[in-house]
């Protein structure tokens, strides 16, 4: 299903993560999941929380660039080859990924994908 | 409108009789009143009787910041301390501070040339202004606000600090005008749209902007985000303070107060006088100055001269924007930089907030430019191809123009400190302190 991350523009400095982080806690929010994505000076800092809306209005409160950007979470079973299925599908429906984060815990994995176009990846998953 | 025609719209020939009694007289009064000048006029053999017309102004010595400092507090003044009104100094961040006396009648001739100013921004009797120029030492303040007076107006002497504060006073006493710094007026518009105003709900109509070199761009910027029209104001505390030029309606360079500060353009090396139009570094002599007045100081200002009737009607000399201090310039890989070129290529880009930093540096043994600029929020991308484009069409610009490769650092917005005076833009790390 498609959900909305936050992706909040960071400078690379010690601390600024936590700054961050601290904010939503202060506010009662959850992370449900995140990925850095890193250059040499900054860094792009994607998170699913557990209230979106409120999450964009406390960090901008806080001067923060942030922005919304639609993805595409799924689940499937934590076992050998379960990915590489899903990965078949959306290949089989030609969607280009821009990227994707993923976990696993106890008998399941979750993963979050940034496709090029979020209609076509829903129709291939479907 | 032209507040004083019979000076600002002379005939050049008038001009040059009126510069060249002036000088003559001013000659004889710092060679009989102010040793230093008395002992370098004697050192080069030169009486105040060789000095028969402004031409002439080429045999006379130069004065530097340097010689202000070593003569201070009151070496150089001419004037007793009876006669002294007002003192004022400039920062001395690098060495002693710079004391400039002012008698009742060089306060008066500043603020006539401050009306003059006003007068051509399109300041009228019936406008509020508010100076927010800092009152103190520092002559921005005090010298805008008496001008304020002198024309009539309304004068709100906010000074800096506390902008909220500010911009409600603007809205409420329905102030039209502003004296500030360009990177205050940006600060201004800044916490205006924090504030979640916009420049509708101010009427601010006229903005005399000065005391740190800015560009067109600059201008555009502020233009659009306080929905003003701005002017360029420009002086010095060793001269006067602000007054010495501004710019009228054809916002074609700022037309001087020769009749008081007479310029001239100098190569910065060989300190031979440039014909008018060539670029070097700008001289004032203060023709009626009697506190301190000086010969030929090097304001270190880079720009040049343009003569010519201006379709506003007035005839005085006019200079250029000011293209960078010859004490600003940086030498980075043996090639001339300035922080008003990076200024005008960042504010090119609307990716980019209009504050910057230059970093400079110095490893192994070359010297490298990093330049740090804050991405505006509407325009960070999660897609990072995007964001790396961004920094590269900054990066290939900036080449364009400099001549030389720039490290474009991009941050977040708001990371970089505001200035409410001068702005601070360049970091040397080269210079072991």
């Amino acid at each position: 299903m498609t959900i909305k991350q936050l992706s909040v523009f960071l400078e690379n400095k010690t601390g600024r993560i936590n700054e961050v982080t601290k904010i939503l806690s202060r506010h009662g929010i959850n992370m449900q999941a995140f990925s850095m994505a890193e250059t040499a000076d900054f860094g792009i800092l994607r998170l699913i929380v557990s209230d979106v809306d409120k999450a964009v209005e406390v960090l901008r409160g806080e001067d923060f660039a942030v922005m919304l950007t639609d993805v595409v979470y799924m689940h499937c079973p934590n076992e050998a080859g379960a990915l590489a299925g899903i990965l078949d599908r959306l290949a089989q429906g030609e969607v280009a990924i821009e990227y994707m984060y993923a976990f696993a815990e106890g008998d399941m994995a979750h993963i979050v994908v940034r496709p090029t176009h979020i209609e076509q990846c829903e129709k291939a998953l479907a | 409108m032209i507040w004083n025609p019979n000076k600002e719209c002379m005939s050049r020939d008038e001009m040059h009789a009126l510069q060249s009694k002036r000088l003559q007289k001013l000659v004889t009064y710092v060679y009989h009143n102010v040793p230093f000048y008395r002992n370098k006029m004697q050192a080069m053999d030169l009486s105040p009787e060789d000095i028969r017309s402004i031409d002439d102004i080429v045999k006379l010595p130069f004065t530097t910041k340097q010689d202000l400092r070593d003569n201070y507090p009151y070496g150089l003044q001419a004037a007793p301390a009876s006669e002294i009104v007002r003192v004022h100094a400039s920062s001395g961040t690098t060495g002693n501070p710079t004391i400039v006396g002012y008698t009742r009648k060089d306060l008066a001739v500043w603020s006539e040339v401050m009306a003059r100013c006003l007068t051509a921004y399109g300041v009228t009797r019936e406008d509020t202004f508010s100076v927010a120029y800092g009152y103190g030492l520092f002559t921005g303040g005090l010298g805008a606000h008496y001008g304020v007076e002198n024309l009539g107006a309304t004068v709100i002497p906010t000074s800096t600090g506390n902008t909220e504060k500010h911009i409600r006073l603007i809205r409420d006493l329905k102030v039209s005008g502003i004296a500030c710094t360009p990177s205050y007026a940006l600060y201004l518009a800044e916490t205006l749209e924090k504030m979640g105003l916009t420049k509708e709900d101010i009427g601010l109509r006229i903005g005399a902007f000065g005391a740190e070199p800015w560009t067109e761009n600059m201008r555009k910027e502020i233009e659009e985000r306080l929905g003003l029209k701005g002017y360029n104001i420009y002086g010095l505390s060793e001269i006067m303070g602000p007054g010495v030029s501004y710019e009228c309606s054809e916002q074609n360079g700022s037309h001087i107060c020769e009749d008081h500060f007479y310029p001239e353009i100098i190569n910065p090396e060989t300190l031979e006088q440039l014909p008018r139009g060539q670029q070097g570094e700008l001289v004032f002599t203060t023709l009626t100055k009697e506190g301190m007045p000086l010969l030929r100081y090097r304001t270190k200002d880079l720009c040049t001269l343009m003569e010519g009737e201006c379709a506003c009607g007035r005839t005085a000399v006019r200079m250029g924007r000011i293209v960078g201090r010859s004490d600003d310039m940086l030498i980075i890989r043996g090639i001339n930089v300035f922080p008003s070129q990076v200024e005008s290529v960042i504010l090119e880009m609307k990716e980019f907030e209009p504050q910057y930093m230059l970093v400079v540096d110095r490893v192994g043994n070359l010297d490298t430019l990093q330049v740090q600029v804050e991405v505006r929020r509407d325009f960070f991308s999660d897609d990072i191809g995007r964001m790396l484009a961004m920094k590269k069409q900054l990066a290939d610009r900036l080449k364009s123009v400099l001549s030389i490769s720039a490290d474009v650092k991009l941050m977040e917005p708001g990371s970089i400190e505001r200035a409410q005076g001068k702005g601070k833009h360049v970091i040397d790390n080269r210079i072991l302190k």
